[in-house]
C-alpha cells in the first residue's frame, strides 16, 4: 500500500494503532488532507465559513476584574463566542469539507459534553451531510440541552451504555461503526487524539486560535504573553492555541487537566499527570490504566474533559519540556466558573473553568508583572443545570 | 509455532481443513473457562484462538464485548489467563494455541516480558487486533525472539504491496477477514471468492484461515471449498456460553457438540 505522506508520530508518541481494515480509510483521509492543504480553493472556502458562518476572528478580552493581583493582566481568547458555543466548530467545518472532497455523504462522531456533537451536527446541516453521533448514556443525562440541539439540527444521537457510558465508550462505538462503514462514511473525530492523521488534522484546523490570539495580544500589549493556558481533555483547544506559540520559547505553555476529586483518588481525568503510557484509541500516548494495561475510567465534573487519554502531541510536548501540565480539581473549577461570571459577566464552560482556575492561582502567586492568555474554549450555557444541581446539593449539605 | 506447521501437514495428509474455535479466556469465570476450552479440544478443535479480556475491545461486536465484560467482572487478569493456558497446554501438548488480544495488554509489562510469558505458557501465536502491518515491526521482532508466530490479518480490501509484506512477515497462519466491521454472528461472513483466495495464496503466505461471521458448518465447508485452509468461529461459540451460564454441564456438552459439527464440515 502507498506510504504515508505525513509523520504519524510526535517524537515517540502517536501512531496508527487500528485494525488493519481501517488503515486504507486513514490513508485516504491523510491524502485528502494533504491535497486540501495545497489547494487555495479549499482554504478560501474554509476561511469563508469561519468568517461568515462561525464568526471568526473571535475577540481577545482583557479582563477588568478577574485578576486578584494588580501585577497580572489576564486575557481571554473568546472561543465561547464562536457559533456553536465552543472552539469545536472550527475543526468540524474543516473536516466536513474534507468529507465532501472524499465524496463521502455520511458522518459519524463521538461526543462527551455534547459540544463536538453539536458542532458536527451544525456542520452537517450546513453542508448537507447525514450524521449520527455516539454519546455515552451518562453524558446524555448530564447534557440534555446539547442532545436536543443535535436533534434539532437533524443528527441522530445514539446512546452508548457499554463501559462507563462516557466519552471513551462513545469513541469505541464510533470506531466499531466506522470499521463497517468507512467506504461511505467519514469518522469526524472530535479532538486532537486518536490514530494518525487525526491529531495533525485537528491541530491544523484549530491553529487559527493561536494565530489570531498572537496577533491580537501583540497589538494590545506590544509583547507576547508570559504564559498561554488552556484546559486539556483530548487536547484540541489547547493544541489549537499552543501551536503558533511552540516556536516562541519565551512563552510558557500550560495545559490544565481535570483533577476531578484529586489526582491521588483515581477519580480524575489527568492522564498526563499519571506518568503512564500506553495505547488507547489508535495512539501511543499518556493514558490512565491499571498495571495490567486495562484502561481506567476517568472522572471529571466536566463531561468534555472526562477522558482517560490525551492527544499524542501533548505527551510529546510534556516529554521534551516544552509544555507543562497541571491539574485543577472539581471544586477549584466550580469556583472559577462562578468567579468569572461574577467578575466579568461571562459564564464559561466547566472545561474552560479549569484553565481560568489555574490562571488565578498563577496570578495570586505572581511577584512580577505578568501577562496571561487563557483559551476560553467554550461557554457555560450547557452546564447551567448541572452546576445548579451541584451547588444546590452543596448548600443542602452545609445546612 | 512449529505446532501450526505440524497441524497443517496433518490436515493436508487427511485432505481436510482446520476448524479453530475462539473463546475469551476467563469467561464467564476462570475454572469454568478451563472446562470450556477442554470441551473445545474434546469436540475436535484443530487449534485454539484465545482472547485475553480487555476493557476496550474496539474490533469486537456485542457478543465478544460481553465475554470481555463477564471475565473482567469475574476479576480475570492476564496472569490468570496464562495460568489457564498452561493447564490447557498440559492437557494437550500438540494443539496450536493462538492469542488474540489488544495492543495495550501487550505493552503494559513490556513486549519482551509479554512474549516470554506467553511462550512459557505454551502459546504458539499472537494476533494483536489493533496493530496493523505498518505498526507491527517491534511486536513481530519480540514475537520471533520467543519463537511465537506473529499473525497478520488480510482484510477484503487488501492490496498487493500489503499481501507481499504479510506473506514475508507472517508465520503460523494468516487471518483472512471475511468482511468489514467487527466480530459477531449477527453479520454473516461474506464468502471470499475462490479467485480472491487464489490471488492471496499466490504470494505464498502462511495458510489462510477465514474468520468473522462464521457460525455454521455450511460456511466452514464453503470456506475450505473456496481455498481457505480452514475457518475460525468465535461469536457463535461465545453465544453458547452466554446462553447457558445457568447450566454449566449443558453448556459444556453443547460446546463440544457444536465444535464437532463444525469440525465434521472441515
Amino acid at each position: 500500500m502507498s506510504e504515508l505522506k505525513l509523520n504519524p508520530y510526535f517524537g515517540q508518541y502517536g501512531g496508527m494503532f487500528v485494525p488493519q481494515l481501517l488503515v486504507p480509510a486513514l490513508k485516504q483521509l491523510e491524502a485528502a488532507f494533504v491535497d486540501a492543504q495545497q489547494d487555495p480553493a479549499f482554504h478560501a472556502e474554509f476561511q469563508q465559513l469561519l468568517t461568515e458562518y462561525a464568526g471568526r476572528p473571535t475577540p481577545l478580552t482583557l479582563t477588568r476584574n478577574l485578576s486578584p493581583n494588580p501585577l497580572v493582566k489576564i486575557y481571554l481568547k473568546r472561543e465561547d463566542l464562536l457559533h456553536g458555543g465552543a472552539h469545536k466548530t472550527n475543526q468540524v467545518l474543516g473536516q466536513a469539507l474534507l468529507t465532501k472532497r472524499m465524496g463521502k455523504k455520511e458522518v459519524i462522531a463521538e461526543t462527551g459534553a455534547g459540544q463536538h456533537g453539536v458542532a458536527t451536527a451544525l456542520a452537517c446541516a450546513l453542508l448537507g451531510l447525514k450524521c449520527r453521533i455516539y454519546m455515552g448514556a451518562k453524558d446524555i443525562e448530564r447534557q440534555q440541552p446539547n442532545v436536543f440541539r443535535m436533534q434539532l439540527m437533524g443528527a441522530t444521537v445514539i446512546p452508548v451504555t457499554a463501559g462507563s457510558g462516557t466519552l471513551k465508550d462513545a469513541v469505541n462505538e464510533a470506531m466499531r461503526d466506522w470499521s463497517a462503514t468507512y467506504e461511505t462514511t467519514h469518522y469526524m473525530l472530535g479532538t486532537a487524539a486518536g490514530p494518525h492523521p487525526f491529531p495533525t488534522i485537528v491541530r491544523d484546523f484549530q491553529r487559527m486560535i493561536g494565530e489570531e490570539a498572537k496577533a491580537q495580544i501583540l497589538k494590545a500589549e506590544g509583547q507576547l504573553p508570559d504564559a498561554v493556558i488552556a484546559c486539556v481533555g483530548g487536547g484540541s483547544n489547547a493544541i489549537g492555541i499552543f501551536a503558533d506559540f511552540i516556536e516562541e520559547s519565551g512563552v510558557r505553555l500550560i495545559g490544565v487537566e481535570p483533577g476531578g476529586k484529586g489526582i491521588n483518588t483515581h477519580q480524575h481525568g489527568a492522564a498526563l499527570s499519571t506518568g503512564s503510557y500506553g495505547i488507547l484509541h489508535g495512539a501511543y500516548t499518556a493514558i490512565m490504566q491499571t498495571t495490567d494495561g486495562q484502561i481506567e475510567e476517568s472522572y471529571s465534573i466536566s463531561a468534555g474533559l472526562d477522558y482517560p487519554a490525551v492527544g499524542p502531541q501533548h505527551t510529546h510536548l510534556q516529554q521534551i519540556g516544552r509544555a507543562e501540565y497541571v491539574a485543577i480539581n472539581d471544586d477549584e473549577a466550580l469556583a472559577a466558573f462562578q468567579l468569572l461570571a461574577m467578575k466579568e459577566g461571562i459564564i464559561p464552560a466547566l472545561e474552560s473553568s479549569h484553565a481560568v482556575a489555574h490562571a488565578i492561582k498563577m496570578a495570586e502567586a505572581a511577584t512580577e508583572p505578568m501577562v496571561l492568555l487563557i483559551n476560553l474554549s467554550g461557554r457555560g450555557d450547557k452546564d447551567l443545570s448541572h452546576v445548579h444541581s451541584v451547588l444546590a446539593a452543596q448548600q443542602q449539605g452545609a445546612e | 509455532m512449529q505446532r501450526y506447521q505440524q497441524m497443517f501437514q496433518r490436515l493436508s495428509d487427511e485432505k481436510r481443513g482446520a476448524f479453530v474455535p475462539f473463546v475469551t479466556v476467563g469467561d464467564p469465570q476462570p475454572e469454568l473457562s478451563f472446562q470450556i476450552i477442554k470441551a473445545l479440544i474434546d469436540g475436535g478443535a484443530d487449534a485454539l484462538e484465545l482472547g485475553i479480556p480487555f476493557s476496550d475491545p474496539i474490533a469486537d461486536g456485542p457478543t465478544i464485548q460481553n465475554a470481555n465484560i463477564r471475565a473482567l467482572a469475574a476479576g480475570v487478569t492476564p496472569a490468570m489467563c496464562f495460568d489457564i493456558i498452561k493447564r490447557i497446554r498440559a492437557y494437550d501438548a500438540n494443539i496450536p494455541i493462538g492469542l488474540l488480544l489488544y495492543s495495550n495488554l501487550v505493552m503494559a509489562k513490556g513486549l519482551d516480558t509479554f512474549y516470554a510469558t506467553a511462550a512459557a505458557a505454551g502459546v504458539d501465536s499472537v494476533l494483536i487486533a489493533d496493530v496493523p502491518l505498518s505498526e507491527s515491526k517491534m511486536f513481530r521482532q519480540a514475537a520471533m525472539a520467543h519463537n511465537i508466530a506473529p499473525i497478520y490479518i488480510v482484510p477484503p480490501n487488501v492490496d498487493d504491496d500489503d499481501l507481499r509484506a504479510i506473506a514475508s512477515y507472517g508465520r503460523g497462519y494468516t487471518y483472512l477477514l471475511s468482511r468489514a466491521g467487527v466480530t459477531g454472528a449477527e453479520t454473516k461472513a461474506a464468502m471470499p471468492t475462490a479467485a480472491l483466495i487464489e490471488r492471496i495464496r499466490a504470494y505464498n503466505p502462511a495458510p489462510p484461515l477465514l474468520g468473522f461471521g462464521i457460525s455454521s458448518p455450511e460456511q466452514v465447508r464453503a470456506a475450505i471449498d473456496n481455498g481457505a485452509a480452514g475457518a475460525i468461529s468465535g461469536s457463535a461459540i461465545v453465544n453458547i456460553i452466554e446462553q447457558n451460564q445457568a447450566d454449566p454441564a449443558l453448556m459444556l456438552s453443547k460446546l463440544q457438540q457444536f465444535v464437532s459439527e463444525m469440525k465434521a464440515a472441515s
